[in-house]
């Protein structure tokens, strides 16, 4: 590719011909300050605030969006460069609902860095705030127009890199707005409530719907035991809440502090994970040897099942019949755990630590009951854990390290990596190959498995039989595979699909930012974490053992039936 | 006065072949065909030194060297007949008098850039102006010019009509390319440009429709021969559509370098009886509103350049002292306001302060600082919008605050020199 050179603020840089002012800018160490720009997102070029003077340009030019051309000389720091992002910012400003007193992203927010950045001071426009009133009829999100930058980076991602088409730009003019169509609530539409949007929105209009309180409340009612299980991805990025750098691995700290926050007991869902995949492995192979329906799909993500039920409910015999591991959990924590520690279940809350929103739907769809409870009573994600610690006032970072509770925190490697894209398909293999060949897996790392990339296909040989695998994440990949699938040119015999890019250390409840840059160091994390345990592959796990031993008997079998396994709706119309 | 576009729709009926080809109708397109490679036309057209008339001035002839020099097997020729600006009605005079002409300019352009399949992008508003393209494109289908294997060669090319309904957005090429798409109209960011991938992602060459009813007459007169009519760096002639407090109002055909004084005074006849000259805007509700002094100013891309008008669509309003600038103006940013995408900040919350600092100002609530923040306001979008429409939306209350300025502090003040609007009539002097 050509090169050509040319001149910011007095200094030469040579750059790829095709480049932008703001990527040769930053070759250079200079920083010129953004607001629609996402690095993982297209170059809208809306938000204007990334301007530049351009020799023999009269206009200012969108860094962003302006290519580099040889010669060309830039300015990005003379006093009419900063005044006009400043009247740019103070027209945004003069219509957001600037209460950062009591918003979710204060300090978390591009709009208030931005403002620090280029020292705003008060505004002199009218303030002209959208009253909209705040939408949230559905279990997982909020969205609250009157914060809203209009970036469209929220369209961006439910359109293009989820394929959901939820929200749309409405109207125009001043009048533009994001929203559903024909106003109506999340819940009367396809969202899946992956919570992509949120992760990012540059401001806080749109967040999860917070179930805090309903934790505290729990944990104060003396009549109440409450139990907590934490989801794999959350141990790797809780940390960033407080600083930490990201794929930080805090289980042991997270355990302490939820233990100090007061849970009765500190459960993990990768206990449930490793039982997931005794369950599905055994439903897998239960398919392949006696003609079931394939290629079969994991179930694990609540984002994607409720994708493919809206979507794809012709194919939705190829999704597992296995709850996910939260859900598992609920139920288990209601009957086996209940027995086994003789409390009342109808006493016990189950709360769950999720970085995912979606978990909050999954949690309170009617089906999930089969403890004769609800099975799980509340879901926080990661971040509003992170919130609830900062309320607690206890420093997490400073407490000694601490165990889960067993029984249901025992769990090996091949849980842990549940939390990234292709760490269910490679457990399931640690366990499926040895459980069908009787021999010990030597290589146990499915590394071409791993990693962001939105899909991934291995052929693994398992006994006699080249196992045919896919691994697939984000919804928009999920749909390349199941419109192979309608189409009869999916020979897979097994497919993991994540909902959120790079699986759940991407999720929807997870720390903000989470770029992909910090999604490949969370998955990192993961992988160190599963490296340093012990045990790697879920059929060793001893707890599972003994709960088949004690009181489900055999995977597949009736109580499992019963409390593991659910059934899906068509929710297409 | 140069009659070259207009005789085609002063002396033919609008779909009668034998009335076009008496006035050298299709002579363009046989020698186009017969006689000319591709390169030639294109060389022609970029010799004529013709430059876009719809507002953006643009060399037409480079704009179809680079189309043509996209190697694809697909690429578009869209007339952009989406004629919104106000006071403008020059296109629909062409549309309607004589549809032959710009279709005639089309097939040109797609033999010559390799277009293969054309769009006529019309406004809503111009029912007529629709019914009578598509008569047009039926009869010259019948008749073997479009189509395939056009007038016997390997040459096919087809049209088809499509239609806005009211947004003003969408007579920027790359909205007006969304809205084909079937997406709401709105800009995109440039580049890519349209001539590198444009509608679908394929090449595309959009260009107005007086644009292209000048191409049939550069071609059978030659660019030598058109290239006299006008100046040396505006060559041709310009339709221009007159309205206001003039004598004789309509669509005008006028060689480039006649003085705004000569359309006015001469074309047009002079003002009104009783009525005196106060301001005239050109190019429409974007345009410039220029006091008496500057009627000096040629329609000449250079002269314009010089004084820092544009030319836009050729509209001309001549507004007379009985028009209260401040209720002209906030028409006009109210129009703005209305049709602003809201893709970008300047021109999405721009618009909205304009019209209600305007409202303060003609409401008799403004202050001094409240003029100060105005003139931000429209400063920061004319320099920092994302297309032509934000940045020109400023344009009128710009000029009218270099210009006019003390018809603002006026009704700061609260007086109104016309006395049209609700405040006392007569000047302040030196309060």
């Amino acid at each position: 590719m050509n090169k050509v050179t040319i001149n910011i603020d007095g200094r030469d840089i040579t750059v790829k011909d095709g480049a932008t002012i703001l990527e040769a800018a930053k070759e250079l160490n200079i920083q010129i300050p953004t607001l629609c720009y996402h690095p993982d997102q297209s170059i809208k070029g809306s938000c204007r605030v990334c301007t530049v003077e351009v020799e023999g340009i009269e206009n200012l030019q969108a860094s962003c969006c302006t290519l580099v051309r040889d010669g060309m000389k830039v300015r990005t720091n003379t006093k009419r460069v900063r005044d006009a992002r400043k009247k740019v910012l103070e027209l945004i400003i003069a219509s957001h609902n600037d209460n950062c007193l009591a918003c979710v992203r204060s300090e978390n927010c591009e709009l208030q860095a931005l403002s620090k950045e280029l020292s705003m001071k008060e505004t002199r426009l009218e303030k002209i705030v959208s009253n909209v009133s705040i939408q949230d009829d559905n279990p997982s999100i909020v969205r609250d127009s009157s914060k809203c930058i209009k970036c469209g980076r929220c369209i961006e991602v439910c359109h293009d890199v989820q394929g959901v088409g939820a929200i749309y730009n409405l109207n125009r003019s001043f009048n533009m707005e994001i929203g559903t169509p024909l106003g109506k609530d999340l819940s009367e539409i396809s969202c899946v409530y992956c919570g992509q949007c949120i992760n990012v929105c540059p401001v806080g209009a749109i967040y999860e719907k917070t179930d805090i309180d309903r934790v505290w409340k729990a944990l104060e009612d003396e009549g109440k035991h409450v139990v907590v299980q934490v989801a794999p991805a959350v141990r790797v990025s809780i940390g960033e809440e407080f600083g930490m750098p990201p794929g930080s691995i805090l289980t042991k700290k997270m355990v302490a502090v939820l233990r100090a926050l007061g849970f009765n007991k500190v459960f993990d869902t990768d206990f449930t994970a490793d039982l997931t995949i005794l369950e599905e492995g055994n439903e897998f192979l239960h398919r392949l040897n006696g003609g079931g329906t394939l290629p079969m799909f994991t179930s694990c993500s609540p984002g994607w099942v409720r994708y493919i039920e809206n979507f794809y409910p012709e194919l939705l015999d190829h999704v597992s019949s296995c709850k996910s591991p939260q859900q598992m959990f609920g139920a288990l924590a209601k009957t086996y755990y209940a027995e086994k520690e003789n409390v009342d279940p109808k006493d016990i809350v189950v709360v769950s630590i999720m970085p995912c929103t979606a978990k909050k739907a999954e949690a309170a769809r009617d089906e999930m009951i089969d403890s004769g409870y609800q099975d799980v009573d509340i879901v926080l994600t990661t971040r509003e854990l992170g919130r609830m610690i900062k309320e607690s006032g206890i420093d997490m970072i400073s407490l000694p390290e601490e165990e889960f509770d067993e029984p249901l925190g025992i769990s090996t490697g091949a849980a842990v990596i549940f939390g990234a894209s292709g760490g269910v398909m490679e457990a399931a293999l640690r366990t499926v190959y040895e459980v069908v060949t009787g021999e010990e897996l030597e290589n146990i790392d499915f590394v071409n498995l791993r990693g962001i990339e939105g899909f991934k296909e291995a052929v693994v040989k398992v006994g006699d039989l080249d196992v045919k695998v896919a691994v697939v994440n984000s919804l928009m990949s999920a749909k390349k595979v199941l419109d192979m699938v309608k189409e009869g040119k999916a020979d897979y015999h097994f497919v993991e699909v994540m909902c959120c890019p790079g699986g759940c250390i991407g999720g929807g409840g997870q720390p903000i930012p989470g770029t992909n840059e910090i999604k490949r160091k969370r998955v990192e994390g993961i992988y160190n974490a599963d490296k340093k345990l012990a045990l790697r592959k879920s059929h060793e796990n001893p707890a599972v053992k003994v709960l088949y031993e004690e009181f489900l008997e055999k995977p597949l079998g009736e109580k499992s039936h019963h409390l593991l396994h659910t059934h899906y709706v068509d929710r297409s119309n | 006065m140069a009659n070259i576009l207009s005789k085609f729709y002063v002396k033919t009926k609008p779909l009668s072949i034998k009335e076009y080809k008496e006035n050298g109708g299709f002579e363009g397109l046989e020698k186009a065909l017969h006689k000319m490679k591709p390169q030639e036309i294109l060389d022609e057209v970029i010799s004529s030194n013709l430059k876009g008339r719809g507002g953006a001035t643009f060399p037409t002839g480079l704009k179809w060297q680079f189309t043509a020099n996209e190697s694809n097997e697909t690429k578009y020729i869209i007339c952009n007949a989406d004629e919104g600006e106000p006071g403008t009605f020059k296109d629909k005079v062409l549309l309607e008098g004589c549809p032959f002409l710009l279709i005639e300019g089309m097939i040109i352009a797609a033999y010559a850039v390799g277009g293969t399949k054309g769009y006529i992008y019309i406004r809503g508003e111009y029912p007529k102006s629709k019914e009578m393209l598509r008569n047009a494109i039926g009869v010259l289908k019948d008749e073997g010019y479009l189509g395939d294997k056009i007038l016997d060669t390997d040459f096919s090319f087809d049209i088809e009509v499509r239609s806005g309904y009211g947004a003003y957005i969408c007579g920027e090429e790359t909205a007006l390319i969304e809205s084909i798409e079937g997406n709401p109209g709105r800009a995109r960011t440039k580049p890519p440009y349209p001539p590198n991938k444009g509608l679908w992602g394929k090449p595309t060459l959009v260009n107005n429709v007086e644009t292209l009813a000048n191409i049939p007459i550069i071609l059978s007169m030659g660019a030598e021969k058109f290239k006299e009519y006008g100046t040396a760096s505006s060559s041709g002639t310009k339709l221009i559509s007159v309205s206001g407090s003039v004598v004789n109002k309509g669509v005008f055909e006028v060689e480039f370098g006649v003085t705004l004084k000569d359309i006015v005074y001469e074309t047009c006849g002079g003002l009104t009886e009783n009525s005196k000259f106060k301001f005239l805007q050109l190019g429409g509700s974007a345009g410039a509103c220029l006091p008496e002094n500057l009627l000096d100013t040629k329609l000449d891309f250079d002269d314009l350049r010089s004084r820092n008008i544009s030319l836009g669509s050729g509209a001309i309003l001549v507004a007379d002292d009985t028009t209260c600038l401040l209720g002209f103006i906030k028409a006009t940013a109210e129009f703005f306001e209305h049709e602003s995408c809201g893709k970008c900040t300047p021109c999405r919350e721009g618009n909205k302060h304009v019209t209600k600092l305007l409202d303060k100002i003609v409401n008799g609530v403004a202050t001094v600082e409240d003029l100060e923040i105005l003139k931000d306001v429209a400063l920061t979008m004319k320099e920092m919008s994302l297309c032509g429409l934000g940045q020109a939306a400023p344009t009128a209350l710009l000029t009218t605050l270099n210009y006019f300025e003390g018809e603002y502090n006026e009704h700061i003040k609260g007086y109104c020199r016309t006395g049209v609007c609700f405040m006392k009539g007569g000047e302040v002097v030196n309060e």
